[in-house]
């Protein structure tokens, strides 16, 4: 009795564990949520629209973590190209849903480009993909500047001297969406006593989760999972190791190119130079706060990962505010805890294996021991 | 059916690596569902002659083999593995080839899936074809029938016990419905006493349905128990091939270990009855392929102690726990002090010295000069050829007794080099290893461990390593444990040799024992 109790308590003791950091979040909220006044409506209201906004990109995350990548950042790139697509649809004047329908059509080119390109540079650094990845997006940023400042005008023809910069060539700061801002949100939306839920992102987010959940069926998914928890198996087995890689690449930035897109029609403007900047990397810590691993993640992670991290962004100002009298510290709060959050994560994920490492020889001494009994 | 043509027929293999020959006219026949006992000690051979027959690219890569490999009276000549599965040879590895997380079934069938194929995959390629999991669990249930053995087709690898781990491999290759050979490399090596029953039994059965099996192992009763016939290798060559009714485990053990060497080269001195220097008691470690457990053992001051055993048996956990470079438990005093374990600077201070096995991973510094490799440990524990600078504040490195001491030692060990300022990597593994003595003898020890100090070289420097170990223990009376899996030349340099096995030491026998005494003791508790 007395031993179940105490193998009880391990397990408790590692699940906590295993989940802090989303523990943690779980508690910042329940203390932030009296401290900053807000009302449920609006706090219901605020979280919905982020959901709707967030989840997509972060969807397009949990790919290559299935094929054995990492928390990969190879989704900015496809960030990138859902924005080339943007401005052009923005130019051309079109407008509404047929708008974003035709901003994904031109952004799947761009983003299985730059997939492409990631995968192969990625298959030749294997084990060290996050961090590849992410010098990849500062490079690829550089690439995007040159297309943008300079190729769009000149050499892609861009009409309207609305989005252009005042010397006549490269787009503006900023690329006003008001033509389709919200348009997907507001078709189908619905209103539940104060309550806006935009219906049709919704249903494209289910349709997303339940395309990902056949995908895991598919014998392609099931050959990243394969690669995933080792390479060396599943080559000896057959499985083209490299090609299975890159298209996780692949399929990753061609989402994050759509979730891109649905996530800027939401805010209804678009930063050309720092939209996608920070996108990665908060994507990433949403789905750690969601309880996911390096080598881990399921769709659930997703949804409690965007409900907590967005909910202490909204809070965290006010509360901020209320504790030390300056709201701006919501602001570096928010920086501050993301990358707080990836670094806590990484270290978690090394310290999981070593511990595994040191119960091998724990095992040892045991069986030793109970030998010498005998 | 006698005059069918053998099903597996070798003639003449002969394999070379840069002129080592590895492999001398092997001739071997193997008939349908016929079982085939393969033994011999490490290095006889058996692994490079199962990678020809698998068709490994290693072999391609080095030169490729001579002679012909016949399947059903046809040449064949395999370019990967892939080619060898083809034509119906399967074979399971030492190493597992699992997917941890997958379950059995999913492990089985691994790339093999039945799949359904959908709108989408009609589209997009098969490759988005779902999977069958009614056909992948009737497929997986009946590999595991053919196998005679149970295993819960639905459990996940990582959470399984080895020997069901060993059994999933087997029902993997079983799954082929081309399978017509089967090789099994040690598969008892990882299981408990009733799984190797179970194992034994399956392999009766697969025999039966006409699958012919090679069995590789060190357990030799297992052998006589299952196999139809045995076969000796020893240094390349295929010494005995005989019915395993015809003969018994004595007999095997003298073939395998029966080299003709020198009588008069074996160590004839009376081991000193000298006071225990080292104790070792309980001693566990967690080297991966190497374990050891509950090891106890005594090293008597001025003393050359030699561990034996087969690969994998645990000798060469011993130094490499007790130095601190794997995780180990247990006691060890040196000197009536206790040395802590898992702080290899600790074993230095006391000084203990190691040459580890992994020459180019341990033992040296692979960019830097002979100096260098020769000075650094010596600089870094024992405060050697370093001037002391006002007033020992600073210490400067002295150049000149670096120089010095590594000529001396190029001079003492014939170490073949341009000039004392040669890159270590630049040398030949002989002459890398004379670096690695020469290193350990500059620490001045007072106890030496040295591992493996003759694998990879030629028999010029072999001769050359012994020798000025011999003279080191002679001459300074430091003493010394070495580990080698070569038993003959244990015999040649040390007083007494403890043999390994399962983990444990199974005996200790001064070194004029014949040999036949301590191949029993090799094969006693094999795991």
């Amino acid at each position: 009795m007395k031993k179940s109790n105490a193998s009880s308590g391990k397990k408790l003791l590692s699940f906590l564990g295993a989940n802090s950091v989303t523990i943690m979040f779980v508690i910042i909220v329940a203390i932030c949520i009296p401290l900053s006044g807000f009302s449920p409506v609006f706090l219901i209201n605020e979280i919905i629209t982020r959901m709707g906004r967030n989840i997509f990109l972060i969807l397009s995350l949990l790919i290559p973590i299935m094929a054995g990548m990492g928390l990969n950042f190879g989704m900015t790139l496809g960030a990138m190209a859902g924005e080339i697509a943007l401005i052009l649809v923005s130019d051309w004047q079109i407008w509404g849903i047929p708008g974003v329908v035709l901003a994904c059509i031109l952004s799947i080119p761009i983003s299985a480009l730059m997939g492409l390109m990631c995968g192969k540079i990625l298959n030749a650094s294997k084990g060290r993909e996050m961090i590849t990845s992410y010098i990849i997006s500062f490079f690829t940023n550089g690439l995007y500047q040159l297309v943008v400042l300079y190729m769009m005008g000149p050499i892609i023809p861009i009409i309207h001297n609305s989005i252009k910069l005042p010397r006549g060539y490269g787009i503006r700061q900023t690329v006003g969406l008001l033509t389709m801002r919200q348009s997907l949100d507001n078709a189908l939306a619905l209103r539940v006593g104060g309550v806006k839920i935009p219906i049709l992102t919704f249903i494209i987010i289910a349709l997303m989760c339940f395309a990902i959940v056949w995908f895991r069926r598919t014998k392609l998914g099931q050959d990243m999972r394969a690669v995933g928890q080792d390479m060396d198996v599943a080559r000896d087995a057959g499985i083209n190791v490299e090609r299975t890689r890159i298209l996780s690449i692949i399929i990753s930035t061609v989402l994050a190119g759509f979730g891109m897109i649905i996530y800027l029609q939401n805010m209804g403007d678009m930063a050309t130079y720092s939209a996608h900047s920070q996108i990665g990397m908060f994507c990433i810590a949403a789905l750690l706060v969601g309880g996911a691993s390096v080598d881990k993640a399921s769709i659930g992670n997703v949804f409690l990962g965007v409900v907590l991290f967005h909910l202490m962004f909204i809070l965290a100002p006010k509360a901020g505010g209320v504790i030390t009298g300056d709201e701006m510290i919501g602001e570096y709060f928010r920086v501050f805890v993301s990358y707080g959050v990836i670094t806590v994560a990484l270290v978690m994920y090394e310290t999981k294996k070593r511990r595994a490492k040191a119960s091998m020889g724990e095992q040892l001494e045991a069986e030793q021991r109970e030998e010498d009994a005998r | 059916m006698s005059n069918q043509a053998p099903l597996l027929e070798l003639k003449n293999i002969k394999k070379d690596f840069y002129g080592n020959q590895v492999l001398t006219d092997i001739n071997l026949t193997v008939r349908e569902g016929e079982v085939v006992g393969l033994v011999g000690e490490n290095g006889a051979g058996k692994s490079t002659l199962m990678k020809i027959l698998f068709g490994m690219t290693e072999i391609r890569e080095t030169g490729g083999y001579g002679g012909d490999v016949l399947i059903d009276g046809q040449k064949v000549s395999f370019n990967s593995p892939f080619d060898a599965l083809a034509a119906g040879i399967g074979m399971v590895h030492q190493e597992f080839s699992l997917i941890p997380g997958f379950t059995v079934t999913e492990n089985i069938l691994l790339n093999r899936e039945p799949q359904k194929k959908s709108v989408v995959s009609e589209v997009f390629g098969e490759r988005l074809n779902t999977l069958d999991r009614k056909a992948m669990k009737q497929k997986s249930e009946a590999a595991i029938e053919k196998m005679g053995v149970h295993i819960d087709e639905n459990m996940v690898i990582s959470e399984m016990p080895v020997g069901h781990k060993q059994f999933t491999e087997i029902a993997r290759e079983l799954s082929k419905d081309q399978l017509k050979l089967l090789i099994l490399d040690e598969p008892t090596a990882v299981l408990t006493e009733q799984e190797a029953q179970a194992l034994l039994k399956s392999i009766h059965t697969m025999s039966e349905n006409g699958i012919a099996v090679i069995f590789i192992t060190h357990r030799l009763q297992e052998i006589l128990n299952v196999c139809d016939t045995v076969v000796v290798m020893r240094d390349g060559v295929l010494v005995q091939n005989v019915p395993a009714k015809e003969t018994n485990v004595m007999e095997i053990t003298r073939w395998m270990v029966g080299r003709s060497v020198a009588e008069g080269a074996i160590s004839r001195r009376e081991p000193p009855e000298t006071r225990t220097i080292m104790s070792i008691r309980k001693l566990w470690v967690d080297m991966p392929g190497e374990t050891v457990r509950n090891v106890n053992l005594d090293v008597r001051e001025g003393e050359i102690l030699g561990i034996g055993g087969l690969a994998g048996q645990g000798k060469l956990g011993i130094p490499n726990g007790i130095m601190g470079l794997y995780q180990a438990g247990g006691t060890v005093t040196f000197d009536g002090q206790d040395i802590p374990l898992n702080q290899p600077r600790r074993c230095l201070d006391s000084q203990l010295a190691f040459v580890s096995e992994d020459r180019r991973g341990v033992g040296l510094l692979l960019d830097e000069s002979l100096e260098w490799n020769i000075a650094f440990p010596a600089m870094q524990i024992h405060d050697k050829f370093l001037k002391p600078l006002l007033g020992g504040l600073i210490k400067w490195r002295d150049e000149k007794a670096i120089n010095a001491v590594t000529r001396e030692y190029i001079d003492d060990l014939k170490i073949k080099c341009t000039s004392s300022k040669q890159k270590a990597k630049q040398l030949s593994g002989g002459n890398q290893q004379k670096v690695c003595l020469a290193k350990a003898f500059a620490l001045e020890p007072r106890f030496l461990f040295v591992s493996e100090p003759t694998r990879g070289i030629d028999v010029g420097a072999k001769a050359l390593v012994l020798e000025a170990l011999k003279k080191f223990n002679r001459e300074n009376g430091i003493t010394i444990v070495m580990i080698s899996s070569e038993l003959e030349e244990l015999r040649q340099v040390c007083d007494r040799i403890a043999i390994v096995s399962g983990g444990r030491i199974a005996g200790i026998l001064p070194a004029s024992q014949p040999s036949e005494e301590f191949g029993a003791l090799m094969v006693s508790s094999v795991i």
